[in-house]
């Protein structure tokens, strides 16, 4: 029989350290309802997502009453709308985001994402077209998720849409100003996007990937947590060990939950993403693991160092759990989504910049920031295109999902409820970046990504 | 299938009693059982299988869970490949 102790750490887990699956996200390809007839390009996607997922949220729910695990969130990624719409005009766009928020609403899913286009090298009509309408269209929309591939360590940056998505975050928070701008926090620019991740807002169902196919995301910064304060004061060594064990268990019921979903619903499985995922609740907090470490707030001297061991070493511990990893695979740092990310960004310990430095050896990037409503649509261009260097020079995935809240500024709040948290407005440097900024074209691709 | 339940809480008569009577009530049959009392705290661990259940199993999970919540004791009742998951390589 197992051990009686294995199975009351799972129970302590599940029930006081909030180990659940934080997503198991439905990719489902729309290459085949694409038509040059609007009306009925709007039928096969809704029939298509509908009839995919028709089951998602009920085996979901059957899987946690059998495993006794909860599962957070059910989620769907679609192929980037840029290429199934590739002819439509803005307003076209629109119409398919409120789509989208039907299907998705109708099958009860938290949200769906794939509003999306790559123009790492440049646009296509159909991606610059969906780029100009997503301001509206997450105006309208509540469950539509949207992100915008801005460059590779492959192609370089496209600087032109740097600049441009700059802009579309600022009208995006107007558009949203009655709800502290919340569009934004809908919103991610991604550099070296991955095809398979099941984490809103930045999951899209890529163009490599089988017609349909079932991504899981496990969660328990919690359970990290606990078992760091557990290990008490031993080295580096045995922290990173402390740290792996205990991600290999967490990753473990994400590949049971994997392979059962993906069986139950006739899916192929596709990947287990290895992030851990706080919320705002109370013991889901990445920065409670950094400061368990060692440190007294997030953000201080030693901040990145700790990050990065714990990046490594989860990703250690969860490799060997899982057939297939994938997705963003890090520990995430969204401000507003952690109650120790946002303790220490209000005592003045965490720092866009700090967070900038962070996001070297994690993923995803500067993630669910709020800054000052009045910030430059240049200085978010500028803010964008630093973090997007990090992700092309050391070649792996970054984004920005900043909220310039409409009318505050810092020293107030802003709150976007659920999972999606609160936060206090951090403060941008004033120095401006807009000569630099408007120069237009790309910045060429290091010199690494040269490997052949 | 087979499934784990864990009896947990304070110490006090009869909670084997409770537990074994309501897996027999649905026909959930105990594979092996173990329990450990560390000061008052109370920890019983079954493995049941269920292939016999009279009831599906959602619903024999809620009334167990609901018997447990009657004498102050809380239940799981997990599908036992969750623990094999996470502590078996």
């Amino acid at each position: 029989m197992l051990n009686t102790n294995d199975i009351l750490q799972t129970i302590r887990m599940i029930r006081e350290e909030n180990l659940d699956i934080r997503t198991v996200t439905m990719g489902i390809s729309l290459f085949d309802c694409i038509s040059d007839d609007q009306a009925r390009l709007e039928t096969k996607i809704y029939d298509k997502i509908t009839s995919s997922a028709k089951d998602l949220v009920s085996v979901c729910q059957e899987l946690e009453r059998t495993y006794g695990i909860p599962i957070v969130n059910k989620r769907i990624s679609v192929t980037p709308i840029s290429y199934v719409g590739a002819g439509l005009s803005p307003e076209g766009f629109v119409r398919l985001a409120r789509l989208l928020d039907r299907a998705a609403a109708a099958l009860g899913v938290n949200f769906i994402g794939g509003y999306s286009a790559h123009v790492q090298k440049g646009e296509i009509i159909g991606a610059r077209n969906l780029i100009e309408s997503i301001p509206q269209a997450l105006s309208e929309t509540e469950l539509v998720c949207s992100s915008i591939n801005v460059a590779t360590t492959k192609a370089g940056i496209n600087m032109d849409a740097v600049r441009r998505m700059g802009e579309i975050v600022k009208e995006t928070a107007y558009l949203t100003r009655e709800r502290d701008s919340i569009g934004c926090a809908k919103l991610v620019v991604f550099a070296n996007i991955p095809e398979d991740n099941p984490f809103m807002a930045g999951a899209l169902h890529g163009i490599g990937e089988p017609d349909r196919v079932i991504n899981v995301g496990v969660s328990g910064p919690g359970v990290v947590a606990a078992a760091i304060k557990e290990a008490g004061s031993c080295d580096f060594s045995a922290l990173a060990d402390t740290v792996k064990k205990i991600a290999f268990k967490i990753t473990r019921v994400g590949q049971l939950i994997a392979s059962e979903a993906a069986k139950r619903l006739g899916v192929p499985y596709g990947i287990v993403d290895l992030s851990l995922a706080p919320t705002p609740a109370a013991g889901d907090s990445v920065a409670e693991i950094l400061e368990n470490m060692g440190l007294e707030r997030t953000g201080t001297h030693g901040t990145t160092a700790a990050l990065a061991l714990l990046n490594d070493a989860v990703k250690k511990g969860g490799v060997m759990a899982s057939g297939h990893v994938g997705g963003l695979s890090g520990a995430f740092i969204p401000v507003s989504e952690d109650r120790g990310m946002i303790a220490a960004a209000e005592c003045g310990t965490l720092t866009l910049d700090k967070l900038e430095a962070m996001t070297a050896v994690c993923s995803v990037g500067l993630d669910m920031i709020a800054i000052p409503g009045d910030t430059e649509a240049s200085t978010i261009s500028g803010i964008i295109a630093d973090e997007i260097s990090i992700g092309v020079v050391n070649n792996k995935t970054t984004a920005v999902r900043v909220i310039p809240v409409f009318g505050k500024g810092v020293g107030d709040y802003a709150e976007f409820g659920g999972l999606l948290g609160y936060a206090p407005i951090m403060p941008v440097k004033n120095g401006d970046c807009r000569d630099f900024i408007s120069r237009g074209g790309r910045i060429p691709a290091p010199i690494h990504s040269l490997k052949n | 299938m087979r499934a784990v339940i864990t009896v947990t809480g304070k110490d006090r008569v009869g909670i084997i009693a409770m537990a074994s009577a309501e897996c027999a009530k649905y026909g959930a049959n105990i594979v092996d059982i173990s329990q450990t009392v560390m000061k008052e705290y109370f920890a019983m661990i079954m493995l049941t299988e269920l292939d016999g259940l009279n009831t599906d199993f959602s619903d024999f999970s809620e009334k167990i869970k609901e018997a447990g919540r009657e004498v102050g004791v809380e239940i799981s009742v997990m599908h036992e490949d969750i623990f094999n998951a996470m502590h078996r390589i």
